[in-house]
């Protein structure tokens, strides 16, 4: 991850000082010329080294793909799911019917049910990591539940997340939920277990009370851990999301795939492959910049 | 005349997997109100279980310690540690480490104006009041560890209790933070237990040297009395004969008589304790 963003940062900084020097380049005197000519080239290469590979990665693939496409009957090539995009995107929140609704309304019900399971996984998961990480006596009992139950498919709850609240909406939410709870707990628990022996030590020597030892000590050692399990959760709610609408149905990025298979509109199914894949990378994103908001070590 | 601190026919054992390891046998000394005291051993010879156990951190298996007339139970913070690895809290500043402290042992009874005037006066004593808003990762090795030591001196603790305080900094630094040790010590008259395994730093700044046997069951071989007058400077104990002699008897010990348990030298001890 850090190898990630670093690479993100180093291209950032590097559009930052491209652009004053090629906006000053026509007003600027002679003197500043050659200094100024100098940076206008480094900031070429720097653009070449950073932001050209990534756009070589991309045309690998899109040629791959119209190579594959060529040969095969049912797979449109990149012109053609181009085309599709743009009739798609210009319009995404059209409702024509309950079931018929744009694809921007289909991703909004995605990331709703993928933030309500999320949300509630962090309110049940993030307090039950600290008390398992604080208390042996726990972990000790739960442990065996947690590796029992985690590697179960969170698919495999859809049932009895119907059977029990008798709707699909309330069924994919209790799979988001049960999917992302496991890296909530087990990095919550691992942080308050990591704890350095030091600072405990520090607590005990100034007899600082439970609550204070939490608010001074457990929590800020513990967050960079707890975020890392919501951004690995997050990950994995918006895979199975994906997954679990193709089952349940109604208003959903999943589930609009499932149709538009159904529709044979193998153009559609690509850009939502798109799609999908933009919003997890965003998702993403936005967890790492939040992580990097709240640890200690960056501020 | 009752001492200050005592730690009384004390005896420390761990349950390993392999059975009981007896850390401490039978560690016997006391120390008088405002006396620096070092102690002095080989590494991994217990010379920090011996600091932990005054701490509270550790208890004792046999004996016990008794500081100001009442038995050590527990940690507390009338004995403050200066942790070997400073042990400040990271997400705190250097003023937010120290306030922790003092306002723990002093927020039930003061102000919060007295609590913050407290604070800046251990942050001056050490010399870090323009690192007052730094976080211990912006400071220097040094730095922290003065923290640490203003965490400690602000608790206004019955004893200090040094854990290699200097251990991990170079020679220069080490110097430097051990005469603000010794001014600091003179201003406030602090009672200073501290482990160390560095003779001329035992030398220079305690009023005694406990030096300690070999582990296991490693106990107190001799106590030395280093009657050199304060206030010390580094540069003239150099020249000095007593000063010579304190810390050649403490290597000879360290490359003999620590080796082996010297009955001779524990009763020794015992008469001078």
């Amino acid at each position: 991850m850090s190898a990630a963003t670093q690479i993100v940062h180093t291209v950032e900084t590097r559009s930052v000082t491209a652009a004053p020097a090629a906006a000053n380049a026509p007003v600027s005197g002679m003197a500043a010329k050659p200094k100024l000519a100098s940076r206008i080239a480094e900031s070429f290469i720097g653009f070449g080294k950073n932001a050209l590979p990534p756009f070589i990665g991309m045309a690998v693939l899109i040629g791959l793909w119209a190579l594959v496409a060529t040969f095969s009957d049912y797979l449109p090539g990149p012109r053609a799911t181009f085309t599709a995009a743009v009739e798609l995107f210009s319009d995404p929140f059209y409702i024509k019917g309950p079931n018929d609704v744009g694809i921007g309304w289909n991703v909004l019900q995605s990331l709703g049910r993928v933030g309500m399971g999320f949300g509630l996984a962090a309110l049940v998961g993030i307090p039950l990591g600290f008390l398992l990480g604080r208390f042996s006596l726990l972990s000790k009992a739960f442990n065996p539940v947690i590796s029992l139950l985690r590697p179960v498919s969170p698919l495999a709850w859809l049932p009895i997340g119907l059977a029990v609240f008798k709707a699909a909406d309330p069924a994919a939410i209790f799979v988001i939920f049960i999917c992302s709870i496991w890296p909530m707990i087990l990095n919550t628990a691992m942080g308050v277990a990591a704890l350095p022996q030091d600072y405990m030590n520090v607590a005990r020597v100034l007899q600082l009370s439970e609550w204070k030892i939490f608010t001074k000590i457990l929590l800020p050692a513990t967050v960079p851990y707890v975020l890392t399990g919501a951004k690995l959760a997050l990950g994995i709610a918006w895979l199975v999301i994906v997954a679990s609408e193709m089952l349940t149905g109604g208003v959903g990025i999943g589930f609009w795939v499932w149709d538009e298979w159904n529709n044979m509109n193998m153009s559609h199914i690509i850009i939502a492959i798109i799609v999908i894949g933009s919003v997890g990378l965003a998702l993403e994103a936005g967890m790492a910049k939040l992580a990097q908001r709240f640890d200690y070590r960056h501020q | 005349m009752n001492p200050y601190l005592q730690v009384d026919h004390t005896s420390v054992e761990f349950r390993t997997p392999r059975g009981v390891f007896r850390a401490l046998d039978n560690v016997n000394f006391k120390v008088s109100q405002g006396e620096f005291v070092s102690l002095i051993g080989h590494s991994g010879c217990g010379k920090s279980t011996v600091l932990n156990l005054i701490a509270g951190l550790v208890a004792p298996t046999t004996g016990g310690v008794v500081l100001n007339g009442r038995e050590v139970a527990g940690p507390g913070p009338e004995r403050a540690v200066v942790f070997q690895n400073h042990s400040l809290l990271p997400w705190l500043t250097a003023y937010g480490n120290i306030h922790l402290a003092v306002e723990k042992v002093f927020g039930a009874s003061e102000s919060t104006e007295r609590l913050r005037e407290r604070t800046e006066a251990a942050l001056e004593l050490v010399g870090l009041s323009t690192a007052r808003d730094k976080r211990p990762h912006e400071l220097s090795g040094g730095m922290k560890q003065r923290v640490g030591i203003a965490r400690a001196l602000a608790m206004e603790p019955k004893v200090l209790l040094m854990d290699e305080p200097f251990g991990a900094l170079d020679a220069l630094t080490r110097a430097n933070l051990q005469d603000s040790l010794m001014e600091i010590q003179t201003r406030t008259q602090s009672t200073v237990v501290m482990v160390t395994h560095d003779v001329d730093e035992a030398v220079l700044l305690s009023d005694r040297v406990v030096m300690m046997t070999n582990g296991p069951d490693a106990t107190i071989g001799e106590i030395l009395d280093v009657r050199l007058p304060r206030p010390r400077n580094r540069l003239k104990l150099a020249e000095d004969s007593e000063y010579h002699k304190c810390c050649a008897a403490i290597l000879r010990f360290l490359h003999q008589g620590g080796a082996e348990r010297g009955h001779g030298s524990a009763k020794l001890a015992l008469a001078v304790g």
